[in-house]
């Protein structure tokens, strides 16, 4: 009989080693499926994993598009962490844009310094906003915070949708869906390295994203907040024991969680595309979730691991110029990756037994011997 | 009118499979939030099938069992690994999205034949659907059997006693030498073979053409039935006519130009379902009823 079961101490080499076997085996598979469907394997592994970075400034860009989902994934990892399952950041991320665009093309002629603490507040404010409709259900009616919020995020793209087709649409467009353009003073600015010049399309928005991660590490590990929340996550019993309020803490994570997907809207907007239209986010706010777990639920992670997966986004777009793949396909790496990362985290919690032999990898992996007889 | 009772029904009738066999899944204890994932890949099985071979019924299987495979990843993550089910089922629904739109990407464009023509022969040769029902209504019937048959499964016969048992209280199960994760298992691959079906009648049915993430929240708002349903068989098939004639509301608002933005009309489904899982959720009593008190418990062998 095979069995799971709990190990009493997680050896710290298992914690680290996790997410680099699970990144490892997700190439394996992914391979795998692209020779099944006629590509060849290591030719496409090249385009997904290593020609998007092959030159200095796609550095640059690398950290460009994994700026949005490290800020999102901060937040997110509250939300997973106290058990709250948020999957529509998303929709979140929609209005953070909404809200912050809509200080920017009501009040072009703003200076700097107001523009943009204005278009940050907003945008945290609308991705907060959105976040406390599944946040009050749950904790009002008891609704299922997972499809309320997911359904949001269908109910956020429609309306950004109409506001751009219709109230927002800037009259010179030519008829296209666009609003007007943000004014200087609302766009974020590129970093400029001394000697060397802009790396990519690297702006400021990348720097802020990662202190946000480092203030969302603080939080959760040193603070009262964070502590709540784990507690919440882990031992709802003890954490009622305790005085913990379940429903503030719902509100909680779902407040930051919002609040930081509205945040990589704003940047997001602000940064790279410089007005709204229909579509201003390639679902970061789900491939967030993605980030969140190879991080596996703590924010220092969240840089590196948005990283990864900000490659395996740019080896999608370089793969369908090159390969000629639809661009869903990084879809099937972000999922197997996901469950690699799941089944990391069960050898994390268990270990197996054989009819009653531990197996110890690679140790005893062949000709396991019973420790004692009838164990 | 008929037209627009006959386009209900069609609508619906996804959302009764993939609802149907979520049901039995969750009754067994388990949440699959891959219903979307599972959805696509039986929509672009069956199309690819359906295009290939000119029969729709071999399509229609052929989606079917593909939404089994999907199922059976899930099954293998959530029961052998005892991995968390709702990042699991947000997993699969991610890798059955990227890997449909991969696989369909040939197909794109492509358009399998009008359904009468594809569709008549088939249904020529099932003898109880006969001249009654038209092409289309050959998975509509079947849809309404299943129910039936589900809901008889559940209440009346032992194994849907045991499944209920496993769903409810899976150590005592255990403790009573039923085999829990087998349970389970066929209950979730029963679950895949149905969005699977309900995936199939997509493109075969509704839209003859596959595009990429063609369900639009179908999957999810099948999940959302299931609570809405309070875990009931017939009522997923009340729910189901009542999404389908909300879907239909914003259809047949745009034909008859009612002065709302098309995105507002668009939007009614999915803020229709928050209301419902609202309404229903409020009423814990109800809502909780039948509800399976293991849903989304891991088990594992071993203490």
């Amino acid at each position: 009989m095979i069995a799971l079961i709990p190990r009493k101490d997680i050896p710290l080499s298992l914690t680290l080693l996790t997410p680099v076997v699970a990144i490892a085996l997700t190439l394996v598979m992914g391979a795998i499926i692209f020779g099944a469907l006629g590509y060849e394997p290591l030719g496409a592994l090249y385009q997904f994993f290593v020609a998007p970075v092959s030159h200095a400034y796609q550095i640059g860009d690398l950290f460009v598009k994994a700026c949005p989902l490290i800020i999102i994934a901060s937040g997110l990892v509250f939300c997973y962490r106290a058990n709250i399952w948020n999957i529509g950041a998303e929709g979140q991320l929609v209005f953070g844009a909404i809200f912050s665009g809509w200080v920017a093309l009501t009040f072009p002629d703003l200076s700097v310094g107001v523009m943009m603490p204005a278009m940050i507040l907003a945008g945290i404010l609308g991705g907060l906003l959105w976040a406390m409709i599944p946040a009050l259900l749950k904790t009002r009616f008891n609704t299922n915070e997972i499809l309320v919020s997911l359904m949001l995020t269908y109910v956020a793209s429609l309306f950004i949708d109409w506001l751009i087709r219709g109230p927002w649409r800037d009259p010179m467009a030519f008829g296209f869906p666009l609003t007007k353009n943000y004014a200087d003073a609302a766009l974020i600015g590129q970093v400029s390295f001394p000697g060397i010049g802009t790396l990519g399309q690297l702006h400021w928005g990348v720097v802020g994203g990662v202190i946000l991660a480092l203030v969302a590490w603080f939080v959760l590990a040193r603070t009262m907040i964070g502590f709540q929340v784990k507690v919440m996550g882990d031992a709802p019993r003890a954490g009622r024991f305790a005085g913990f309020n379940p429903s503030l803490v719902t509100v909680m994570v779902l407040a930051i969680s919002g609040a930081t997907a509205g945040l990589a809207g704003m940047v997001e907007v602000s940064a790279n595309i410089g007005q709204l239209q229909p579509n201003i986010s390639f679902g970061y706010g789900f491939t967030a979730i993605i980030v969140a777990f190879l991080a596996r639920l703590n924010p220092l992670a969240v840089i590196a691991a948005g990283l990864v997966v900000a490659l395996a986004e740019l080896g999608g777009d370089s793969a369908q110029i090159v390969l000629g793949m639809p661009k869903v396909v990084t879809g099937v790496f972000k999922g197997i990756l996901l469950f690699m990362l799941l089944a990391g985290e069960t050898f994390n919690r268990f270990h197996v037994e054989v009819n009653g032999v531990e197996i110890k990898w690679p140790g005893n992996l062949w000709g396991a011997k019973p420790r004692k007889a009838g164990a | 009118m008929e037209d627009l009772i006959l386009t209900v029904l069609l609508t619906s009738v996804p959302l009764i499979y993939a609802a149907t066999g979520e049901l039995i899944a969750e009754r067994s204890g388990v949440l699959n939030l891959g219903v979307e994932g599972m959805m696509l890949m039986g929509a672009v099985t069956a199309f690819g099938v359906s295009l290939s071979t000119g029969s729709l019924f071999l399509g229609a299987l052929a989606g079917a069992i593909a939404g089994a495979l999907t199922a059976g990843v899930f099954a293998i993550f959530v029961l052998g690994l005892a991995t968390n089910q709702v990042a699991t089922g947000l997993a699969l629904t991610i890798f059955g999205t990227g890997l449909s739109g991969l696989a369909g990407a040939p197909f794109v464009g492509k358009a399998i034949d009008g359904m009468p023509q594809i569709a008549i022969p088939i249904l020529s040769d099932l003898p109880f659907v006969g001249r009654i029902l038209f092409q289309h209504d050959m998975l509509a019937y079947l849809s309404v059997v299943i129910v039936a048959l589900v809901a008889y499964f559940l209440k009346r016969t032992r194994a849907g006693l045991v499944l209920r048992a496993v769903g409810d209280n899976h150590h005592s199960a255990h403790a009573l030498g039923y085999s829990v994760l087998g349970v389970r298992f066929g209950a979730v691959l029963f679950g895949g073979f149905m969005a699977g079906l309900g995936g199939a009648y997509l493109p075969l049915m509704l839209t003859p053409h596959w595009a990429e993430g063609m369900t639009s929240g179908r999957g999810w708002i099948a999940l959302a039935l299931v609570v809405f349903a309070s875990w009931m068989p017939w009522r997923v098939m009340v729910g189901a006519l009542i999404f389908g004639g909300i879907t239909i509301m914003q259809l047949a608002g745009q034909a008859r130009g009612w002065a709302i933005p098309s995105q507002f009309l668009s939007m009614l489904p999915y803020i229709a379902t928050i209301m419902v899982l609202v309404l229903i959720s409020r009423n814990k009593e109800f809502a909780l009823a039948n509800s399976p008190a293991c849903l989304g418990r891991i088990f594992h062998l071993g203490k």
